[in-house]
């Protein structure tokens, strides 16, 4: 099992050596030269080939990735062109603000995509299994960032009931954070709640075929026992691995829902980054996502092995 | 040998697909997905000869108007029929929609056939270069491509095709690592025609399926995506009409002119909606265990 965790480590080398070759030419596909701009108006040939000198840009370019892959792994993502502050900060300022809305969208995609999921496969081919199918498939359809201006429509402009935007840190104030974090938390939830229903309702079909499933119920147990405690928990697996890859969704998700809200988080940085034309910031963010959503894939990965000790004996 | 593989390969097809078919017409979901999808078509095709207002006409004298029997979805903060721009829209949303994805299946199929029927170092060269671009998430992905090429309907279709194309590498390589071993793969090396013969002939109609269903289910996400990058001022700009930015303007006016905000999510909504429905009927039907 363990070399299997170290081939699976490996495997995720290579792929990390190109996601940053990949965003690493996204910089040098950039339109027009960032020196000139440095240079400002006077472009003093001087300071010109001073600046190309600093910035190494007269090396070849596998020359320059390698000097920017050494500094990424020393933490330096380069300056942010607007604040001048280190990219890495700005990340580490942004991200537990998002960590936070998506902790609480994948605990409501939760409470509401597996409980739909499992009726719905108990009741399958009824008016239930029928609803739920239907919500779930509306879910997957309507765009999230006009769920949030429909809800803020309703429940902050018409009733009054939660702030529209704002943020307050969970330590500094956690009653007013999760006020003001559950209406953005429920938008982002609700898509995944939409995935996370049909793959728990996929999973628990098939399942509920099963063997042991029968057996259990020939038993004489009760049908929620046969379902909670046979069925559900080796439903459980998939989902479980589900959870972890929907990760990514999460966050892509958070840059339009953190932009409806006014929330100041990854999603927001990135918006602002690009608008803002701070190219590192947006190199930062999108590195950062990718090394995350990798490592979540391999936790995931690695989890599943624990989890299931049948696949333990095959690896 | 090669005639009787023909006629048994033809024939077969035409069973299956009147049965396809067949399945398809009887799936009501589909069928109200195949509406939804054709209605949006229609006025997309027909907005040029419609009889309606021009979509960038402001007029000072009608802003901000509620829905009525003038303007039946209301005008905008610039007086701009709603309706008329919804139509245009459709057209950008549509449009952004398609291309995107033609994009993705047109780079991605051809590099999932040369991974998959080839293997050895330039499968690995590939798979790892997927795993990369799969690596980041599918709108982040989208957004940092769309800032780079610049804001524009055309370069967001290029930034959503791009970031859409690996899915269709992964699953085209996967389908044919699959086929690549049947019998009558294996025939046609036998008599001796050459690779590009054998995969246009025999491996892309045998794996053409499931591109198929993915391809409608992305042109779903596509459009979301496309009104994403809109909304946030990536897509396409004032004043050309497209639904993401119509939404974009209309959070500013939520408690003056709500109605800005309802149309335009409704049509995206049911756009997708339809693609989505049309797209889970595809792969029920096409799907060999449901037949």
């Amino acid at each position: 099992m363990y070399s299997y965790i170290g081939r699976r480590i490996l495997i995720t080398i290579p792929t990390l050596v190109l996601v940053s070759i990949f965003i690493f030419t996204l910089q040098k596909l950039l339109p027009g030269d960032p020196i000139l701009v440095l240079a400002g108006e006077e472009r003093d040939p001087e300071v010109i080939a001073f600046l190309r000198e600093k910035y190494r840009l007269n090396e070849p370019i596998p020359i320059q990735y390698f000097y920017w892959v050494s500094a990424v792994l020393q933490g330096d993502f380069g300056i942010s062109l607007r604040t001048n502050q280190p990219v890495l900060e700005l990340i580490k300022e942004k991200l537990p603000v998002t960590i936070q809305l998506a902790v609480m969208a994948m605990i409501i995609a939760m409470v509401i995509g597996i409980p739909a999921g499992i009726i719905s496969a108990i009741k399958k081919g009824t008016m239930i299994d029928y609803v739920a199918n239907v919500v779930a498939l509306s879910g997957l359809s309507i765009p999230n960032f006009w769920l949030g201006i429909m809800l803020i429509l309703l429940v902050s402009v018409n009733l009054g009931w939660l702030p529209a935007s704002g943020y307050r840190p969970l330590f500094e104030d956690p009653i007013k954070s999760i006020e003001t974090m559950i209406m953005p938390a429920f938008v982002l939830g609700t898509a995944l709640a939409a995935t996370l229903m049909r793959h728990t309702r996929s999973a628990m079909l098939g399942v509920l075929k099963a063997d042991y499933v029968r057996t259990a119920r020939a038993k004489g147990l009760y049908e929620s026992v046969v379902v909670l405690k046979h069925a559900f928990r080796n439903a459980l697996l998939p989902i479980v691995t589900l959870s972890a890859l929907l990760f990514g969704e999460l966050l892509a998700g958070a840059v339009l829902t953190e932009q409806i809200f006014t929330i100041p988080g990854f999603g927001k940085l990135i918006v602002d980054a690009v608008f803002n034309r701070d190219y590192a910031v947006v190199q930062g963010v999108v590195l950062c996502t990718a090394v995350g959503f990798i490592l979540m894939n391999l936790l995931a990965d690695i989890a599943y092995l624990f989890l299931n000790p049948r696949l333990r004996d095959q690896v | 040998m090669s005639s009787a593989a023909t006629t048994i390969k033809t024939e077969m097809p035409e069973r299956s697909q009147s049965r396809i078919w067949k399945k398809l017409k009887g799936n009501k979901s589909a069928a109200l997905g195949f509406i939804l999808v054709l209605f949006f078509v229609g006025i997309a095709i027909l907005a040029p000869v419609l009889p309606i207002a021009d979509p960038a006409g402001t007029s000072w004298s009608a802003i901000r108007q509620a829905p009525s029997a003038a303007y039946w979805l209301g005008t905008d903060e610039l007086g701009r029929d709603i309706l008329s721009r919804m139509i245009w829209g459709a057209q950008a949303s549509l449009l952004a929609g398609v291309v995107s994805v033609a994009i993705a299946v047109l780079i991605g199929v051809p590099f999932g056939l040369i991974a998959g029927y080839f293997g050895g170092w330039l499968d690995g060269i590939i798979s790892r270069a997927t795993d990369a671009l799969l690596a980041t998430p599918f709108l982040i992905l989208a957004i940092a491509l769309a800032a780079f090429l610049g804001p524009s309907l055309t370069n967001a279709m290029i930034a959503i095709g791009l970031s859409a194309m690996p899915i269709f590498v992964r699953l085209t390589r996967g389908q044919v690592l699959s086929v690549k071993t049947e019998d009558y793969v294996e025939g046609a090396r036998a008599i001796g025609l050459s690779h590009t013969l054998i995969i246009v002939r025999y491996i892309l109609p045998n794996v053409f399926a499931p591109i198929l269903v993915q391809a409608t289910l992305a042109i779903a996400t596509a459009i979301i995506a496309e009104a994403s990058l809109s909304f946030l001022g990536l897509g396409q700009q004032p004043p050309a009409p497209s639904w993401g930015s119509m939404l974009n303007v209309a959070k500013n006016f939520l408690s003056q002119a709500p109605w800005m905000a309802m149309w335009p999510g409704a049509a995206i909504f049911l756009v997708v909606l339809g693609f989505n429905l049309l797209g889970d009927g595809l792969r029920d039907a096409l799907d060999p265990r449901e037949n």
